[in-house]
This record gives structure tokens, C-alpha cells and sequence, in this order.
């Protein structure tokens, strides 16, 4: 399992492919890899969104995603789990959130790596300020429920 | 006793601190925290807080050297 906090624009499947290659303990073994990719949009509740900025707290969004990759371990046969999250200045395009989980068969896969992005959104400490075209700011008031 | 009290986002920037040292005696919740802290603010509906980076009620008593964090909803992902 790892969890990555990036301050910069990080290439996803890079970042899969790097952690595959590596995790020699689960070759294979694994049969399935769910990958989740997060982008930033150019639009939100009907304006057009120009850049972000992404805070967090830096030692608790470390614990609680760790928390939440053993959550999903602890529910599903998860063979290994890659978390990364990026934060700071954030453009449309830029990827914010990768969750990738290796198992051995389909179901687990997806399974897990919803539980993990859901619990995310809901417990992790990150907070988005959105920088619209009209030059004002905002920050985001919640996170929607991605299972409704 | 002395517990370090931290704030971000959006509550960070209304109250414009990043955070405090509050000193106390005897027994203190996290709730109280918050008034010692901030005796001229209510705390936003619906705001967040941990203890240690973990999360806990405003009714968790907090000990000495703890760090307190109050935050709004959290919007990564």
C-alpha cells in the first residue's frame, strides 16, 4: 500500500505502471486492477471554473487515507492499493486523485476502489478553492454523495 | 496545560489565523476549545474537528499536549 501527497502535476498511469513494476509480492497473483482517475473540470455548478487551489492537513490526510486502505483490505481480498492525491495549484485537465487496487479478481477490484474514492471524498482532509473566470474565488461547500 | 489549536480552509480565512496555543485547567472538551479559543465566534454549522488528526465530537476531552484541528467539510477527490 502507498499514499502520495503531490505538490505538482503527476502522470497516473505513469504512477500504476511505476507501482506495478515494483510490487513484486503480488506478481502474479494479481488477476484485476481497478484504476480511478479524478480530473479537474473547467466547469462547476454553472460557471466555468479557471484553476484550483487544493489544501490540506498535512499528517492527518496521510492517517485517514491509510485508515480507509485498510478499511478496504479489511472488507475485501485487496492485494495492494496506490493512492495518490494532489494538492496546490491545480489547472482543468490536471489530474486531483488517482486510487488504483490490485486483486485477483474483477469484483474485488471495483469494489474496493469505490469504497476507497467514496470514503475519500467523505473523510479525507482536502478542500478546494476554486478560482473562477471572473477573477473571484470560492471554496466548495461539500462533496456530493457519488452513490445517489 | 496547553493544547496547539489549528484551523484551515475556509474557517482558517474567516477567523484569519492559522492557528493557536491555548493554555487550561483542569478538564476541557474540544467543544470548549473552540470558546476559549474563539470567544467572540460561533462555530460554523457543520464544521469538523479532530484531535490528534483523528476525528471527534465537540464533547472529547482533550489532554495536555494535544493538537486540536477545526476545519469545514472536507471537498477533495
Amino acid at each position: 500500500m502507498n499514499i502520495k501527497i503531490c505538490d505538482s502535476a503527476f502522470d497516473p498511469w505513469q504512477e500504476v505502471q511505476t507501482y506495478q513494476d515494483a510490487a513484486k509480492a503480488i506478481s502474479g497473483k494479481f488477476g484485476a486492477t481497478s484504476i480511478f482517475v479524478g480530473t479537474m473540470r473547467d466547469f462547476n455548478q454553472g460557471e466555468e471554473v479557471k484553476g484550483m487551489t487544493l489544501e490540506h492537513y498535512p499528517g492527518m490526510t496521510e492517517k485517514q487515507l491509510g485508515k480507509i486502505v485498510i478499511e478496504a483490505m479489511e472488507k475485501w481480498p485487496v492485494l495492494d492499493a496506490l493512492v495518490v492525491h494532489r494538492v496546490g495549484d491545480i489547472l482543468p485537465d490536471q489530474p486531483i486523485v488517482l486510487v488504483a487496487v490490485w486483486t485477483s479478481h474483477r469484483g474485488d477490484a471495483f469494489d474496493a476502489s469505490r469504497y476507497i474514492m467514496e470514503a475519500l471524498k467523505a473523510r479525507a482532509p482536502f478542500w478546494k478553492k476554486e478560482l473562477l473566470d471572473s477573477q473571484t474565488e470560492r471554496w466548495l461547500v461539500k462533496n456530493t454523495d457519488g452513490y445517489l | 496545560m496547553s493544547v496547539k489549536v489549528r484551523y484551515f480552509a475556509s474557517l482558517k480565512e474567516s477567523i484569519g489565523r492559522s492557528e493557536d496555543k491555548l493554555l487550561f485547567t483542569g478538564v476541557i472538551t474540544v467543544g470548549q476549545v473552540w470558546c476559549q479559543a474563539n470567544p467572540d465566534k460561533t462555530l460554523p454549522v457543520n464544521s469538523l474537528a479532530a484531535v490528534n488528526m483523528d476525528y471527534v465530537g465537540l464533547d472529547s476531552v482533550v489532554n495536555d499536549g494535544d493538537e486540536v484541528a477545526f476545519f469545514p467539510p472536507v471537498t477533495g477527490g
